[in-house]
């Protein structure tokens, strides 16, 4: 096969982009510039575009024995994933980039320009495995549950995964520092990238406040009693507990949590954990990562809706183009935005977009 | 092994030159000591020298060996900058290469300097209207005009005997990194006060250069230390490099001629071929006077990244021209100042040839050039 391995210049995706190239593959490592103003350097576990990352992945490559390019993907980057994440801020919603990235960056622009330069695939250092089954070639957990990245992958269609190729899934991650070693890549110590790529900075209030404005609104309770002012409602997560300055105690000192954000008035509603808990999970937009689930019947499973959630067990339906999730216990504190992933067991069915909870 | 379109870049180095540098390295002293091995190191540095400024048409004392390209525009740039605190305003061309337009840029936004830049025509040539007229309203805060010899991307030879016509008794810099070893390059002649060359774009080391400096100037120095070069740039002196570099100044200029038509010849194939397989394709700079291994062309409607990726992969090294840190191409700066659009620019690579190229380099990039375009499609 011929295969683009993404390269981000951590221990990873050199791995991945290494294994590929051994098994005889004709392999070319492609690092992803996402920024037209990079950071020189890296700063701890932020970022994965600073120009030491760049050279790192080079350097990678260079061991590895492949052809190395950039390619400038920050216009696409911009305009699907970044003007996205503040978009979904302002309407009060709390996206997650790394899915939209892998939705319309990692898997849609590089493996289309991928297959225009006559490659079959893209490899990346994610962790989750593809299985050939008799159902098709299907998506499953990887087997280092700490690591296990198949729930920001869950946003590919059947034809973007019969491109991607996960060649660590089946690695715990200590294995593969070690494999790194061994094979002599020096990225083998680097530490894995946490937050959010494009905000190297790590203050995500701070940098959506330079985007939004930093309009101030009311803090209310449950009854719409003013018990506190903010300063941007869209800094604001669901269940988030910190930082909220009240001004009006409860009784009993009892703790509060954002219940809801509301763009329009710029409120932010507080109250207690009780009122945070959810079983009704409704999403829209789903994507199938291998066969349609029967349409209107009752599935059992398991939804998961954050990257490293857990997995709760769940009746769900759906029409296709939306999936709706009973879950057997509730979960508290879910925001709009975040991505509503279902598994069988170990399979990943699909994903959708929350937009209603109750 | 892949086809080497990239002489612009940097270019093979010359065996003469090779052998050159292998012989000084063996030998031991510091050029500055006073002692039999200094002086042997001495006479071969100023030996050298001698030769590059007899081929660059300037006297020995107005050469003074920097560590490249860069470092020499730095030099002059900044140099004559601060050595005339009572003029604040340097103009420039838009199609330097960042060598001049970095340091002149830092000026602006650490020194206070004002910065003018005189536009070009559509083949890449500074308008010299503009530019008098720019100098007319401004004289007297000049510091320094500082116009390219040869343009690095698309090859025009620009009017440098009209700028310093112009500039009257401003100091006018040119950076000749480009011309020298490929066109006649002649700095009293041209009446410039300052000229950069370097050696590894005419088959010389990486790691040498020289800014030629007219003689009596004193500029203000970038290094400070033991003031070896006219106390203008200190540094043990590189007597392996300037050695070399002169070995290759001579070969070079020798076959001046030669190489010349040689390397015209070559392009005037490679547009042929390239017009033949791609009809749509323009060949940007082409009607100015220019140097003869540039080939600068556009294929609307693809994006140079994919060009240059499949080139590489069918086995032809080209570029676009320049390549900022990161390895992210961006659209030139240089087809912007020519009016070319940002899709134009954006859809444009450099293949440039040196004396090295042969007929079947042509050959090659002939037969998947087309291949390689047709698929580089949006």
């Amino acid at each position: 096969m011929k295969i683009v391995a993404a390269m981000s210049g951590g221990v990873d995706s050199a791995v991945a982009a290494a294994r590929i190239a051994e098994e005889g593959h004709e392999v070319i490592g492609v690092h992803l510039a996402l920024s037209s103003n990079p950071q020189k350097y890296r700063s701890g576990a932020r970022g994965c575009c600073t120009i030491e990352d760049s050279h790192d992945a080079r350097r990678a490559a260079d061991m590895i024995g492949i052809p190395f390019y950039i390619w400038d993907m920050a216009e696409e980057f911009h305009d699907s994933v970044v003007e996205n994440f503040i978009e979904e801020y302002a309407n009060g919603r709390t996206p997650n980039p790394c899915l939209r990235c892998n939705e319309k960056i990692k898997f849609a622009a590089v493996l289309e320009r991928a297959k225009g330069l006559g490659f079959d695939a893209v490899a990346t250092g994610h962790y989750a495995q593809m299985r050939e089954t008799e159902r098709g070639r299907l998506m499953y957990r990887a087997v280092d549950p700490g690591k296990d990245q198949s729930y920001v992958l869950a946003v590919l269609n059947e034809e973007q995964l019969s491109g991607a190729l996960f060649p660590l899934g089946d690695t715990v991650k200590d294995h593969v520092r070690i494999e790194a070693k061994k094979r002599g890549l020096y990225v083998a110590n680097k530490p894995d990238s946490h937050d959010i790529c494009f905000i190297p900075s790590g203050n995500n209030a701070g940098w959506l406040r330079d985007r939004l404005g930093s309009e101030s609104g009311p803090i209310v309770d449950e009854d719409g009693t003013q018990v506190g002012e903010h300063q941007g409602a869209y800094t604001y997560t669901i269940g988030q507990r910190r930082g909220l300055n009240l001004s009006v105690p409860t009784e009993g000192g009892i703790p509060r949590y954002v219940l809801k954000i509301e763009p329009k008035s710029n409120t932010v509603v507080v109250g207690a954990r009780e009122a945070l808990a959810i079983s009704h999970i409704e999403g829209e937009k789903a994507i199938w990562c291998g066969p349609l689930p029967e349409l209107g019947m009752a599935h059992r499973g398991h939804a998961q809706v954050r990257a490293h959630g857990t997995a709760l067990p769940c009746e769900y339906r759906t029409d296709g183009v939306s999936i709706v999730a009973e879950l057997d216990e509730p979960l508290f504190g879910l925001a709009t935005g975040q991505g509503l992933v279902i598994y069988d067991g170990d399979r990943v069915v699909g994903s959708a977009t929350v937009n209603a909870t109750k | 092994m892949a086809i080497y379109m990239d002489h612009a870049a940097t270019t093979p180095m010359l065996p003469a030159a090779i052998n050159a540098y292998s012989r000084q390295m063996a030998e031991i002293g510091n050029a500055s000591s006073l002692h039999a091995q200094g002086r042997a190191v001495r006479k071969a540095v100023e030996e050298s020298r001698e030769l590059i400024a007899r081929a660059a048409g300037c006297d020995a004392t107005e050469i003074i060996f920097t560590g490249s390209g860069t470092e020499a525009n730095n030099l002059a740039i900044k140099g004559f900058y601060w050595s005339n605190p009572k003029k604040n305003t340097i103009v420039v061309s838009t199609i330097e290469h960042h060598a001049v337009l970095d340091p002149i840029q830092w000026l602006e936004d650490h020194e206070n300097a004002k910065v003018i830049y005189a536009p070009v025509d559509s083949c890449g040539v500074v308008n010299l209207e503009a530019l008098a007229k720019i100098v007319d309203e401004n004289r007297g805060q000049i510091a320094l005009i500082a116009v390219m010899h040869s343009n690095n991307e698309v090859g025009s030879l620009q009017p440098i005997s009209e700028v310093v016509n112009i500039a009257g008794d401003i100091p006018v810099h040119t950076d000749a990194v480009q011309s020298f070893g490929k066109v006649v390059f002649d700095f009293a002649a041209l009446g410039v006060t300052s000229a950069t060359v370097s050696a590894h774009k005419l088959g010389g080391p990486l790691g040498v250069a020289a800014l030629i400096l007219k003689r009596g100037l004193d500029i203000t120095p970038l290094l400070h230390g033991g003031g070896q070069e006219r106390d203008i740039r200190s540094s043990t002196v590189n007597a392996p490099g300037i050695v070399s570099f002169a070995t290759a100044v001579d070969q070079t200029l020798m076959n001046l001629r030669d190489n010349y038509f040689k390397v015209s010849e070559l392009a005037n194939q490679l547009r042929n071929a390239i017009k033949t397989s791609i009809p749509t394709a323009i060949f940007n700079g082409a009607d100015s006077e220019r140097l003869p291994g540039i080939v600068n062309v556009t294929f609307p409607g693809t994006k140079s990244e994919t060009l240059l990726v499949r080139l590489d992969l069918a086995g032809v090294s080209a570029s676009q021209g320049s390549a900022c840190s990161a390895g992210v191409q961006r659209p030139s700066h240089v087809l912007l100042a020519m009016g070319i659009c940002e899709d134009d620019a954006d859809a444009t690579i450099r293949f440039s040839l040196g004396s090295a190229s042969t007929q079947e380099d042509i050959n090659t990039v002939a037969k998947v050039i087309a291949d390689v375009v047709e698929k580089a499609k949006l």
